[in-house]
């Protein structure tokens, strides 16, 4: 008999959406967007999709969280109503909302130098446009995106990505649907050193599972982390390019004006 | 195996080659020769050896190796290696010329808002007060200090020192700078403007044109040397006025045309500098373009490909 609910994995070893268990999802970066911030980025996993804007290191806006010895990071959460299902307005000081902004706050204070600004601030403002799994994963790799084009010393990438199990199989990269039958976690590590900056587990999941998520999730992140690398690589090389034509031009006007004064 | 596709918005973009570029990149032998200088890495990545160099801006250092923390260029002096970001805040210097916006007024000092990571500040002992440039400063003078700057106020202004904290203190103490008016500011990366003869600019349209190193540019009607404020003396009326003088129809083309071209240019990541603008400035009257048009994608490139292939053709002989 045909059950009504979805399977998560048929016998053949697909998923609902057609992916294998530890296939990803496509995933977009863009950093076009908000060219009134001093980074930014916008990232998809599949349907997900998050934009992030970083403004800073400016000054403080409230003068009593400044600390003389490093900057503050300030992160501001917002999800748009129409990014999922069921329509809610969730209001600034939804705990969920607080919640995802703390979380993304946890995870890059570790990552930011911010010894090297002072009575600073720097402001993350995280908008999710759509939902589709993977809200956090995705806020966290936008993040890190939208700090590095804004020049925000970093000692390393953040890259993240959620794992669960089925039964005893282990996935990558949950689509909503997945999220909400299976235990899942999310995972945000350093590729460089390995180490994690953010493990957040917000169901129960059997500890031999665990550990099989944990090392796969640290393998996904390099392969994110290969994704993003290009992608940053390839903008400031568009940058470079730029700034080449501008020096051979203003060469050339000054051998000019040098001719002409003579 | 770990599968994920990426679309990367540019269909020429080969993923392949990028990564053989970072093959090479990971490469232990780091040898510093002239090709290499213009490196590109991003954080994380090692870029030498701790022993043989000592780290800059934009490294740190983790056991035996230095590892950059921004995307961006290589550079090296000697023993000394940094990166260069090509986005970041303005890194203030002594002696560069910077535009900023006030922000607030204190006991005896402004802070203004200079696009650096803290706002500057501007001591009401570093400012022209009317009376002479010799003046001391008065109690009366503190106690109208809007009178002189009020929130929001532009102006241009010099950095003089900085704080133990790192941050900038500003002076106005030349007939040069002080409270902008007449114009308009267009903000752009600070990485685009570079250090030039002359910050101040006048183009043959009747423009003037100041380049603050922060990435800040204000753009007004030409004032004759003759005309300007305070070289007869010193008008505080008119040095503190907050009333544009009448600009007429032609002059605000002229200045909504240069905004726009400088704002075409910073588009394509092309350094301001006086030299450039000029030739921008020329083709935009050539072509007989409106001003609005100027911001149009296709008239940007446009204006890029023609400095660019004018360049060529003049050739740097």
């Amino acid at each position: 008999m045909m059950s009504l609910r979805i399977e998560i994995l048929n016998e053949g070893g697909f998923r609902s959406d057609g992916r294998r268990q530890y296939e990803l999802r496509e995933i977009t970066f863009d950093s076009t967007t908000q060219a009134s911030s001093d980074g930014s980025a916008r990232v998809t996993h599949g349907l997900t999709e998050v934009l992030v804007s970083v403004f800073g290191p400016r000054e403080a806006r409230v003068r009593s969280q400044t600390l003389h010895d490093r900057a503050t990071i300030h992160v501001e959460a917002s999800i748009a109503p129409l990014s999922t299902g069921d329509r809610r307005r969730r209001g600034r000081g939804d705990k969920r909302i607080l919640e995802l902004a703390a979380m993304i706050k946890a995870t890059f204070e570790p990552v930011v130098q911010t010894s090297l600004y002072p009575r600073s601030q720097i402001d993350i403002f995280v908008q999710v446009l759509q939902q589709d799994g993977g809200v956090l994963q995705a806020a966290i790799n936008a993040t890190t995106i939208a700090l590095i084009n804004a020049g925000v010393p970093l000692t390393d990438y953040v890259c993240a990505v959620t794992g669960g199990a089925h039964a005893a199989a282990p996935m990558l990269d949950l689509t909503a649907l997945e999220e909400s039958d299976l235990p899942h976690m999310t995972v945000a590590s350093m590729p460089r050193s390995g180490r994690l900056t953010l493990v957040s587990m917000e169901t129960r999941l059997h500890i031999d599972r665990f550990e099989e998520i944990l090392r796969l999730a640290g393998e996904a992140g390099a392969v994110i982390h290969k994704e993003m690398r290009a992608v940053v690589k390839e903008r400031t090389k568009g940058l470079l390019e730029g700034m080449s034509i501008g020096l051979r031009v203003s060469k050339a006007a000054e051998e000019d004006a040098m001719v002409e004064n003579e | 195996m770990i599968i994920s596709s990426v679309d990367r918005r540019r269909p020429d973009a080969d993923v392949r080659t990028g990564e053989d570029v970072y093959m090479e990149e990971e490469d232990d032998a780091f040898e510093m020769t002239a090709e290499s200088a213009m490196k590109i890495t991003s954080p994380g990545e090692s870029i030498t050896s701790s022993r043989a160099f000592m780290r800059g801006h934009g490294t740190y250092v983790d056991g035996d190796e230095v590892i950059a923390s921004v995307t961006g260029v290589i550079e090296r002096v000697n023993k000394l290696v940094t990166v260069r970001a090509l986005r970041t805040r303005y890194n203030p210097e002594v002696g560069d010329l910077v535009i900023g916006r006030i922000t607030e007024v204190q006991p005896r000092r402004w802070k203004v808002d200079a696009n650096a990571r803290q706002d500057a500040v501007l001591m009401l002992s570093s400012v022209n007060l009317p009376g002479g440039v010799q003046r001391r400063k008065l109690e009366s003078d503190e106690l109208q200090m809007r009178n002189f700057f009020e929130e929001g106020d532009l102006l241009v202004a010099e950095v003089q020192a900085f704080f133990a904290d790192g941050a900038m203190s500003l002076h106005t103490r030349s007939l040069k700078y002080g409270k902008l008016r007449n114009g308009q500011l267009v903000s752009v990366p600070p990485v685009l403007i570079r250090r030039l003869k002359s910050h101040f600019c006048s183009l043959p349209s009747g423009v003037d044109l100041i380049l603050g190193l922060n990435g800040y540019i204000w753009i007004s009607k030409h004032v004759r040397d003759d005309e300007r404020e305070g070289e007869e003396g010193f008008d505080a009326e008119a040095v503190y006025s907050n009333r544009n003088d009448d600009i007429d129809d032609a002059t605000r083309n002229a200045i909504a045309r240069v905004s726009n071209i400088i704002r075409a240019l910073a588009s394509r990541s092309v350094p301001i500098t006086d030299a450039i603008v000029l030739e921008a400035y020329e083709w935009a009257i050539e072509q007989d373009a409106d001003v609005k048009d100027l911001l149009l994608e296709d008239v940007a490139d446009a204006l890029i490909a023609a400095i660019t292939t004018k360049e060529e053709l003049t050739g740097p002989w």
